[in-house]
C-alpha cells in the first residue's frame, strides 16, 4: 500500500450519505438499539463512528448499508432515499466491509476480489477486461498484488481484512462503509489501511474502536452513546476530554499538534 | 489473473472440456451397462444399444436384448441422473447454509421424501411415477421445513444444522418403517430397504425420463443463480451488499433442492452421501466457483453413482447390494474426514 497513489476510479463521484430519525429495535429489548439517530457523512470525507460497546455503532453502519431496516427512519444518498434504488445500483454505489468476514469456502484471493464485480456484471456474463482492471487496481491499493492465486485458508487475519477491503474497492463504490476494519491488523497495516481510505476521495464511514486512530484519520466523528448521537462534527470539536469522560468513562489528554489531534488515555474515571 | 492465453484458446477450453466429459460419461455408462452376470459380451451390449439407437446393426435375441435395454441401460442412466441431481443438491445446500456437511440425506430431506412416497403407495392416493414424486415432494418439504423450524431464525452453527438434520432424518425413517410395517402388505414391507437405503434395482425408462427432465431443468435454473451462490461465501449480509437478491436466491435454491431430491428419492429411494462426497472431490479439481462447480459436480455425481451401483450389483454376485449401502460405506469416512479438516482450522 502506498498512500498517494489511491484515487477514485474514473467516473466515480463521491456522494453524501445521511440518515434521519433512524430507529432500530429488536424483539425482547425494551430500549431501542438506535433511538432517533440523525447522521450525515459529507461527500468525500472520512467519518468515524465511535462509542463504547453496545452503543449502536455496528447497527448504524448496517442501517446505512441497507441490511437493517430502520423503523422509522430513512437513509439518503445525496438526498435520494437509498431504499428506492434498484438492488444492483445500490451495490454499485455503496460497498460494505463487515467485521470478521470469514468463509468455509476456500476461494482464491482473485475470486474474493472478483465478487466485488458482481453488481457490475450481467448475471450470466463472464468477467470482462474492465472487471479484471478494477480487481487489479483494488489489489494494488491494498498492497496485495501477486497474491491472486493464494487460497483464503492460507491467509493471515490481517491479509483477509485487506482482501475484503480490496473486494469492497473493486465494487468501485461512491460510499465505503467499514465495520472495525483494523481488527486483526498489525499496527503498520492499521495505519496503511486508514491512510488509504483517507486518500481514496470516496465518502467513507468507518466504525473504529481505537480512539487514537479515529483522531488521526477521521475528518469528522459521530459519537454514539446508548443508541443516541452524543456528539457529531469535526474531529477536533467532537473528541474532547469531556466527551471521553462522559461517554467512554476515561480520563484523557487531548492535544492538537499542527494539523493532528492526539489522544492519550490516562485511566478510567474511577481511578 | 492469467489473461495471457489467446482468445481462441479461451474458446477452445470449454469446448474441449465438454467433449471430454461427454466421452467420459459415455464410457462409464457403457461400462456400467456391459458389466454384470448373464454372460453378455461387450459386443452384444454394443449391438443391443446400437440397434435401439437406430444404428444399422443386427439386433440381438429378444431375451438378451431386454436384459441390456430394459434392465441395465435404464439402471445405468437412472444412476447417472440421480447421482447428478444429488451431487448438485449437495453443492447448493452447502452454499446457502454455508456448511460443508450439508446434503439432502444428512439434512433429513431424503428421509422425508421417502415417508411421503411410502404414504402415497400405501394409501393408494393416485398411482404412477408422478403422484409418487408428488408425495415425495410433500414429505421432503415437510422434513426440510421441520429442520428450519427447529433451527429457528438465528444463523445456526455447522454442528447444530447437521445434528438437527440427522434427528429429523431419524424421525422420518421411523415414520417410513411405521407406515410400511403397520399398514403396508408384505410386498410393501419388503420395500423397506429400498426406501431407507436406496436402490436402483427397480429402474425403468419412465422414471429415467422423469428424473432426467427434472434434473435438467434444475441445472438450468441453478446456472442462473451460480454467481449469486458464490457471493454467499461470506454470508448473507455480504451477499446482499453485493446486490444479490438473497431471499429470492435462497428460495430458488431450496425449492430446486427439495424438488430434485423428491423426484430422485421417489425413483431410487434415499441414497445418502452422494451430495457430500462428490462436491468435495470436485471442488479439489475445478475450484469453488459455482459456474464450474455445478456442472462438474453433476458430471461427477453421475459417474460416481453409476460406478457405485455397478459395484453394488457385482461385488457379491449373484447377490445384489442396494447402491445406498456402497455410498454410505464410502460416505461415512468422507464425512469424518471433512469434519476433521473443519475442526483443525
Amino acid at each position: 500500500m502506498s498512500p498517494g497513489t489511491a484515487a477514485p476510479a474514473r467516473g466515480v463521484r463521491p456522494v453524501e450519505i445521511s440518515g434521519q430519525g433512524l430507529t432500530v429495535r429488536v424483539r425482547g429489548r425494551t430500549a431501542p438499539i438506535l433511538d432517533d439517530v440523525g447522521f450525515t457523512a459529507p461527500a468525500g470525507c472520512v467519518t468515524g463512528l465511535i462509542g463504547p460497546n453496545g452503543s449502536g455503532k455496528s447497527t448504524l453502519l448496517h442501517t446505512l448499508a441497507g441490511s437493517t431496516s430502520p423503523q422509522p427512519g430513512v437513509v439518503r444518498l445525496d438526498g435520494r432515499p437509498f431504499g428506492e434504488l434498484p438492488r444492483r445500483e445500490r451495490a454499485r454505489t455503496v460497498a460494505v466491509m463487515e467485521q470478521n468476514s470469514d468463509s468455509d469456502t476456500d476461494l482464491a484471493v482473485a475470486d474474493v476480489v472478483a465478487l466485488g464485480r458482481l453488481p457490475h456484471r450481467g448475471r450470466m456474463a463472464p468477467a470482462g477486461p474492465q472487471d479484471a482492471a478494477a480487481c487489479a487496481r483494488a489489489l494494488d491499493l491494498v498492497g496485495l498484488t501477486g497474491t491472486e492465486q493464494r487460497r483464503w485458508r492460507t491467509l493471515s487475519g490481517g491479509e483477509r481484512q485487506r482482501v475484503q477491503a480490496a473486494r469492497a474497492l473493486a465494487q468501485e463504490p461512491a460510499v465505503l462503509l467499514l465495520d472495525e476494519p483494523t481488527n486483526h491488523l498489525d499496527v503498520q497495516h492499521q495505519h496503511e489501511l486508514l491512510s488509504l481510505l483517507a486518500t481514496t476521495g470516496l465518502t467513507v464511514v468507518v466504525v473504529l474502536h481505537d480512539l487514537a486512530l479515529a483522531a488521526r484519520y477521521c475528518d469528522r466523528l459521530v459519537v454514539l452513546h446508548e443508541g443516541r448521537t452524543h456528539a457529531a462534527g469535526r474531529t477536533h470539536e467532537v473528541l474532547t476530554a469531556d466527551t471521553l469522560r462522559t461517554v467512554f468513562g476515561v480520563r484523557a489528554d487531548v492535544s492538537r499538534h499542527a494539523d493532528t489531534l492526539r489522544v492519550e488515555v490516562l485511566g478510567s474515571v474511577g481511578d | 489473473m492469467t489473461m495471457s492465453s489467446s482468445r481462441s484458446a479461451e474458446l477452445a477450453r470449454p469446448i474441449a472440456a465438454t467433449v471430454g466429459t461427454a466421452l467420459v460419461l459415455a464410457a462409464v455408462a457403457f461400462a456400467a451397462v456391459g458389466t454384470g452376470g448373464g454372460d453378455i459380451t461387450w459386443s452384444e451390449t454394443a449391438r443391443s444399444l446400437g440397434a435401439h439407437l437406430g444404428l444399422p446393426v443386427a439386433p440381438l435375441p429378444a431375451l438378451v436384448d431386454s436384459v441390456v435395454w430394459e434392465l441395465r441401460a435404464p439402471r445405468a442412466l437412472l444412476a447417472a441422473v440421480a447421482g447428478a441431481g444429488l451431487a448438485t443438491c449437495g453443492v447448493v445446500l452447502q452454499a446457502v447454509t454455508r456448511n460443508a456437511l450439508a446434503e439432502p440425506y444428512l439434512l433429513g430431506i431424503s428421509s422425508g421424501a421417502s415417508t411421503g412416497a411410502v404414504l402415497v403407495l400405501v394409501t393408494g392416493l393416485g398411482s404412477g411415477a408422478v403422484s409418487l414424486a408428488g408425495g415425495a415432494l410433500a414429505g421432503g418439504l415437510a422434513a426440510f421445513g421441520l429442520v428450519l423450524l427447529l433451527l429457528g431464525p438465528s444463523t445456526a452453527g455447522a454442528n447444530r444444522l447437521v445434528l438437527t438434520g440427522v434427528v429429523v432424518g431419524q424421525l422420518f425413517a421411523a415414520l417410513t418403517s411405521l407406515v410400511l410395517l403397520g399398514w403396508g402388505d408384505a410386498d410393501a414391507a419388503r420395500g423397506l430397504t429400498y426406501w431407507l437405503t436406496g436402490s436402483l434395482a427397480a429402474a425403468r425408462w419412465p422414471s429415467v425420463l422423469l428424473c432426467a427432465t427434472v434434473v435438467g431443468v434444475a441445472l438450468l435454473a441453478l446456472r442462473l443463480i451460480a454467481s449469486d451462490l458464490d457471493a454467499f461465501a461470506f454470508g448473507a449480509r455480504t451477499a446482499a451488499s453485493l446486490g444479490v437478491p438473497v431471499a429470492a436466491v435462497r428460495a430458488v435454491a431450496l425449492v430446486t433442492t427439495a424438488v430434485v431430491t423428491a423426484v430422485v428419492v421417489s425413483s431410487v429411494g434415499a441414497i445418502g452421501f452422494v451430495g457430500l462426497i462428490v462436491p468435495h472431490a470436485v471442488r479439489a479439481l475445478v475450484g469453488p466457483l459455482h459456474h464450474r462447480l455445478l456442472p462438474a459436480s453433476a458430471v461427477g455425481g453421475a459417474v460416481f453413482l453409476m460406478l457405485a451401483d455397478t459395484v453394488a450389483r457385482t461385488a457379491l454376485a449373484p447377490k445384489q447390494l442396494p447402491a445406498g449401502v456402497v455410498t454410505a460405506l464410502l460416505g461415512v469416512p468422507a464425512f469424518l474426514l471433512i469434519l476433521h479438516r473443519r475442526e483443525r482450522q
